[in-house]
């Protein structure tokens, strides 16, 4: 019997933290044994390998600091010859430009994100303090009484 | 989880905001995954074959170029899935495959007229326009319904149905 092939797919990590290194998050996956293909670069990592593993992989890393590590699909596998530096003689590959002006605006979208996420603890909270059990309430009103 | 177009296509600031808050992104990368990993190709890199402007011809005339039209047998099909879309104005940069503006006119246009969900917002440039960025796509991508889309809903049903038939 033939064995049915996974759908491969490849996803950029693009790290933006003051905590997590590119490095950081390699050695996570070498050491998380998923059979995924990752390749280091300036900004983050590139993932290729079967969708579930990668979306594990992905998952994973993200939550090492989650509002500043972001993730996209790439279509061309890691190391691509038709994409990949090396074989091309150098230069930036096609993509990498407005990869690059958005990299720039991440650390602002990160404080946004770290902002927007503790305005809604801040709204779960004071959600939480508004309900009132009653057999708080008759506390309450007892110790009024017996004042 | 709905299927959310963002415009420029390729961004990452704009998928990952949109998978963050569970919903799919429509990306021109799940596209070119398609036609660079497709072993039937005759010649990659060359990965646009002569079938492709003539698929075009849904979306765009025949006088209009063919670069257009090939570019819009990849993105059409994403425009019919949409069901919600974030368009962003004034992005920096538009290279390589999103490079065409008559393309990304075509686009929006055709994405206005559709009647689905829009939300248009400016490419921030300061902290706290990334604030407001970010606040408003929050906003709006909560306001998505989260259930399981009619087309997705049901290859979800025949796929269980087929299960069951199998046991």
């Amino acid at each position: 019997m033939t064995e049915t092939k996974k759908e491969e797919i490849t996803k950029y990590i693009v790290i933006s933290s003051d905590k997590v290194l590119p490095a950081d998050a390699a050695m996570k996956i070498y050491e998380s044994e998923f059979p995924v293909t990752v390749k280091e670069t300036c900004f983050g990592l590139i993932v290729t390998g079967p969708k579930e593993e990668v979306d594990a992989v992905v998952e994973d890393i993200r939550q090492m600091d989650k509002n500043h590590i972001f993730v996209k699909d790439r279509g061309f596998p890691a190391g691509d010859e038709r994409r990949c530096r090396a074989s091309r003689g150098g230069g930036p590959r096609p993509g990498f430009h407005f990869l690059r002006e958005e990299v720039e605006m991440l650390p602002a979208i990160g404080a946004a994100l770290d902002e927007l996420e503790a305005d809604e603890c801040l709204k779960t909270k004071s959600k939480e303090k508004c309900r009132l059990k009653v057999s708080e309430l008759e506390k309450i009103i007892e110790s009024e009484l017996s004042r | 989880m709905a299927k959310v177009f963002i415009y420029p296509i390729n961004s990452l600031i704009l998928s990952d905001l949109v998978e963050r808050f569970g919903h799919k992104p429509l990306t021109m990368m799940s596209q070119i995954r398609e036609k660079v990993t497709n072993i039937s190709l005759d010649s990659p890199p060359i990965n646009i074959t002569s079938e492709d402007p003539k698929m075009g011809l849904k979306y765009a005339a025949i006088e209009v170029p063919a670069g257009v039209r090939g570019r819009m047998s990849l993105i059409g099909p994403l425009i019919e899935q949409t069901e919600a879309a974030i368009i962003v104005e004034n992005p920096p940069t538009n290279f390589g495959c999103v490079g065409c503006n008559r393309t990304n006119e075509l686009m929006k246009y055709l994405i206005r007229s559709k009647n689905v969900p829009i939300l248009e917002v400016k490419y921030p440039e300061s902290d706290e326009e990334a604030r407001d960025f970010v606040n408003k796509i929050a906003e709006f991508l909560k306001s998505l319904p989260k259930e399981e889309s009619e087309e997705g809903k049901e290859a979800h049903e025949e796929k269980s149905a087929e299960e069951e038939d199998k046991k």
